[in-house]
């Protein structure tokens, strides 16, 4: 055999052996998450075939047999939606004021904006937390009465941890796009500015629907905040300013002194709940972007 | 003249190492020959001693393993007596049935006291029995009406499954539980800050927590401390028991001597509690 066709042999095994490794990493991580649905999907069962005390109900009072964690369903998607709703224009504003000519003039401003931007998404949620529940809360109570801990509390705080998370996913999104237009653009007599709410925009809702997606998640799922600021009472709100118990503070307040028990089953049941409402939203937030605009995207 | 002092230096001296001496005797002594594995459950509120104490015996004795779940006072009777564990905690004195029927031999080491508290600004000291089970069921809800300020009451509760809640629904609000629109917080600390922050709440905290950030407020007169509640003054406590299957032997009596010993008593003082001496 020649010395060049060994070293090509040599290569090939290398390249096979690697993508042997690549194969086994993606089939761990998909492993993973399917084992971990299937978990809480078991560990779930007792308490939703459980005839006596079923989750799904709205009274939370487990000294009287009640194990109902819907208030919390609640709590969190309606917690998760305001923070996403009051987040996402806040974050495409910003985005959008990065990319123009603006920001583009004050190059030391963007660029320190950009570090402190990422610095945000760096900072762990108690300390935000515990800064807000000596800013934030007083504020609240003075303005609104009641003691402070409340679903607006949390909801502000909330918007402002997803914030950086959707700003980031959407300028690397946007401004390659942007970029490569803008020559053709410009030359059109286009700002940049309309070049991005006419074309890149309209034609980018995948990237739009992605950092919704993941701040909808973040949103969700972030335990410390809620448990902070909202107040944990285990009822429906009827309005911004009262207190509100999410599923995610709610596992980790009964965690705390259970281990077995009704109280303690219902919690796989209430981290099914979690896990469904969160692949529910991103379905639905993915059905919004148009297929084609998916395959021109990917 | 001049020898007194020196005399009295040298007596000083020879008392001190009299009291070294004494000292010198470590609690943790008697697990040095000891090995096995120790398992513990039931009441909550003891969690924080028990586990202090295992971690400290562990650390002095690796060949011993000691397990401490939580469950609650019922769960520590049930395990206990069915030796799935050698300790099983409860909250509360043994009933007579539980006694006959597993043979259960109980050992008090804590009195945990309760004290309901408001932001030190709050000009309310006093509050009646009827009227603390009335603010914790959402029947009272202005200062006014306890001769306070004109101002919404702010309610703080503990977690369910807190021994703290437990404590003071079953000795304050005799067995009632509070509104479910009051703020949950889920810990003794949490509950402070948030006292001590709104100048309109009133929550509870264990009475070793009471410091001047809040305001301990005295039940039909009886003032929270920790010398009423040793005497048994103050009504909002009860006494944490261990309790075991006949006389403890081994590792299992190693373990509930070394809660009454000088380390116990510092973990007990630690979370909050009153050492009560043993019997």
């Amino acid at each position: 055999m020649p010395k060049s066709d060994r070293a090509a042999q040599k290569r090939q095994d290398k390249d096979s052996e690697a993508s042997l490794w690549i194969r086994l990493a993606t089939f761990l991580a998909v492993l993973a998450v399917v084992a971990l649905c299937g978990m809480i999907v078991i560990a779930a069962l007792p308490a939703l075939l459980a005839s006596s005390h079923t989750p799904f109900e709205w009274v939370w009072q487990p000294y009287q047999g009640h194990f109902g964690i819907l208030p919390m369903c609640a709590g969190s998607v309606l917690l998760a939606l305001s923070a996403l709703a009051l987040g996402f224009p806040w974050a495409l504003a910003i985005v959008i004021w990065h990319l123009t000519e603006e920001a583009q003039a004050l190059a030391s401003a963007r660029k320190g904006f950009g570090i402190f931007i990422r610095l945000l998404t760096t900072v762990p949620t108690v300390v935000l937390s515990f800064a807000a529940v000596f800013l934030l809360t007083p504020l609240l109570r003075t303005a609104f009465g009641g003691t402070g801990m409340c679903l607006l509390g949390a909801t502000l705080m909330l918007s402002l941890l997803i914030l950086p998370t959707m700003v980031l996913v959407m300028e690397s999104g946007l401004s390659q796009r942007l970029d490569a237009l803008c020559p053709h653009a410009l030359a059109l007599g286009l700002s940049r500015y309309q070049l991005l709410c006419h074309c890149v925009l309209p034609k980018n809702r995948q990237t739009l629907i992605q950092a919704a997606v993941l701040g909808f998640g973040r949103a969700c799922g972030d335990t410390l905040l809620p448990l902070m600021l909202a107040g944990n009472a285990p009822k429906l709100p009827t309005g911004f300013t009262e207190s509100a118990r999410t599923l995610s503070a709610h596992m980790a307040l009964v965690t705390a002194n259970e281990v077995g028990g009704a109280a303690y089953n219902s919690l796989f049941a209430a981290g099914l709940c979690l896990l469904c409402t969160t692949i529910a939203v991103t379905l639905v937030l993915r059905r919004l972007a148009p297929a084609k605009d998916q395959k021109t995207h990917s | 003249m001049s020898t007194l002092p020196a005399k009295s230096f040298v007596l000083a001296c020879a008392a001190l190492l009299f009291t070294a001496q004494s000292t010198l005797a470590d609690p943790l002594d008697p697990f040095k020959k000891l090995s096995g594995s120790l398992d513990i459950a039931g009441g909550t509120a003891h969690i924080p001693v028990m586990k202090g104490a295992a971690q400290e015996i562990m650390q002095a004795n690796p060949a011993i393993r000691i397990t401490v779940t939580g469950g609650g006072s019922g769960v520590g009777v049930q395990k206990v007596g069915e030796g799935l564990v050698q300790i099983g905690n409860t909250g509360r004195a043994l009933k007579e049935s539980e006694i006959a029927k597993y043979g259960l031999v109980s050992f008090p080491f804590a009195i945990d006291g309760v004290a309901v508290a408001v932001n030190p600004n709050n000009n309310v000291t006093n509050l009646s029995k009827a009227q603390i089970k009335d603010i914790f069921a959402g029947k009272i809800t202005n200062w006014r009406e306890l001769g306070g300020n004109d101002a919404a009451i702010s309610l703080y509760v503990r977690e369910d499954g807190s021994g703290t809640r437990e404590t003071f629904e079953s000795r304050a609000l005799d067995k009632a539980s509070s509104t479910d629109s009051a703020n949950v917080v889920n810990s003794n600390g949490a509950m402070k800050t948030a006292i001590a922050r709104d100048p309109n709440a009133i929550g509870y905290v264990g009475i070793g927590h009471l410091d001047a950030s809040i305001k301990g407020v005295a039940i039909d007169q009886k003032q929270p401390t920790q010398e009423a509640a040793a005497k048994g003054e103050y009504p909002v406590t009860r006494l944490l028991y261990m309790n075991t299957k006949g006389q403890p032997e081994g590792l299992t009596q190693a373990f509930v001597n070394y809660i009454f010993s000088d380390n116990g008593k510092a973990l007990i003082i630690k979370a909050g509690y009153i050492p009560y001496a043993k019997k």
